[in-house]
């Protein structure tokens, strides 16, 4: 079932007819909607996250701290306006490959990554991940050998997972900025490799 | 509640479909959404987190598939506006018209008459709430799940109940939503991160080396 069988158009009467009654009673102004535009498109994002898989990767104990407790390394880049109460930070290796997913409603790291996409809130990720991750990330161009664990991570509580991916080769030459303006977002939730 | 939401390990979806050049926003009233959120707050209709899950849960299942992420907080929005007397849905509905809402289409909010609530605490701003108990199980140690849904609000998905996993985490202890959605106090449980094997999950269907691993509170978790 596809998300654009309704009308937008709908949804967003509803809101602007809500939105209006709100404003009669002086719960809300019209500006309040600027606000969110202007938090989720500048202050948070993916490119927190990849601010911190690049250090992770250019500074070995800083990795060693983010494994062992991701909230208290991450507060260490004072990002604003992403709130998280436990970060987990989970390693790609040779040996394991992480996916996130949370297929109860759409929990995601938004301190790290900002908003999801629209395809890890929708039904057929949240239902397949879980149950065929290797076809659905074969879906994503992504090829897991057979032999390598599989771990999915269904975020059913309060606890937030990001993915550290595994580091390009050339790690060593490449600065820490250039290596974060290649860590995608679908990296850090585990159906890309970089 | 064995709600449409409960989507995990569900089939017939198809592909997982990727738009190229995402917005943040798709149009401007899904931005919307966040500002009637905290215009709920400030009304008193949404008291926390796991009350507004729980309200998202609750709305029509045909449109929790078809509305989208923020169609579907929009419904759980509406549910807690009206049942907390903010607004009446007679008002909204009649205002949706003026602004020139289609009378056929299908409202996801479904408010009811008395909600299955006692009375909300203020939400502190994080979920951590460390116990005088210790943990009843340890790090490596099999677990079963409880094999029972509940008629309110959980966080023990369907496809993990009734199946045998081993503790791979500790976290201390945490507010629990069963609980904290209907009001009815925080009551924190130790939490725990469960392994499960694909065999265990999805038998013989399960795909090679597959690990499933999940949050659980205490209270879904018997001892082998």
């Amino acid at each position: 079932m596809s998300e654009h069988e309704h009308p937008t158009s709908q949804q967003s009467i509803r809101a602007e007819a809500i939105e209006s009654l709100l404003i009669d009673k002086g719960l809300l102004t019209e500006d309040a909607v600027d606000e969110v535009i202007v938090q989720y498109n500048e202050r948070v994002g993916p490119m927190n996250g990849a601010k911190v898989v690049a250090r992770a990767w250019k500074d070995p104990a800083f990795k060693t701290r983010l494994l062992a407790d991701g909230t208290s390394a991450i507060a260490e880049f004072e990002f604003s306006g992403g709130e998280v109460d436990k970060l987990v930070v989970v390693e790609n290796t040779s040996d394991v490959h992480n996916v996130v997913v949370c297929t109860l409603c759409s929990c995601y790291p938004w301190a790290v990554l900002g908003l999801p996409p629209k395809w890890y809130k929708d039904p057929a990720y949240r239902s397949r991940i879980v149950r065929e991750p290797r076809r659905v990330l074969e879906e994503f161009g992504v090829q897991i050998a057979a032999g390598k664990e599989l771990c999915v991570w269904d975020s059913s509580a309060e606890i937030r997972y990001l993915v550290l991916p595994e580091p390009p080769s050339d790690i060593d030459s490449a600065s820490e900025e250039e290596l974060a303006a290649r860590v995608s977002r679908d990296a850090m939730i585990g159906v890309a490799l970089i | 509640m064995d709600g449409i939401h409960d989507l995990g390990g569900k089939q017939g979806f198809g592909r997982v479909r990727r738009e190229q050049n995402e917005p943040v926003f798709h149009g401007r009233w899904e931005a919307k959404v966040f500002a009637l959120l905290r215009a709920a707050r400030t009304a008193g209709a949404l008291k926390n987190t796991d009350q507004f899950r729980h309200a998202i849960e609750r709305i029509d299942p045909i449109a929790y598939l078809s509305h989208g992420y923020y169609g579907r907080w929009l419904g759980g929005l509406e549910n807690l506006l009206v049942e907390a007397g903010v607004l009446n849905r007679q008002q909204i509905d009649s205002k949706a018209l003026e602004l020139g809402a289609d009378t056929d289409w299908r409202v996801a909010a479904r408010p009811v008459a008395q909600p299955d609530v006692v009375g909300y605490e203020s939400e502190e701003p994080s979920a951590i709430r460390p116990l005088p108990t210790e943990p009843l199980f340890q790090v490596g140690e099999p677990v079963h799940t409880r094999g029972t849904g509940t008629a309110g609000h959980t966080r023990l998905p369907a496809y993990i109940r009734g199946r045998e996993g081993t503790i791979s985490a500790w976290h201390g202890g945490w507010v629990l939503p069963d609980s904290n959605a209907h009001g009815r106090g925080e009551n924190p449980e130790h939490l725990y991160t469960v392994a499960f094997s694909g065999a265990e999950l999805w038998g013989e269907q399960s795909e090679p080396g597959v690990v499933v691993r999940i949050d659980l509170f205490e209270s879904y978790l018997l001892k082998m």
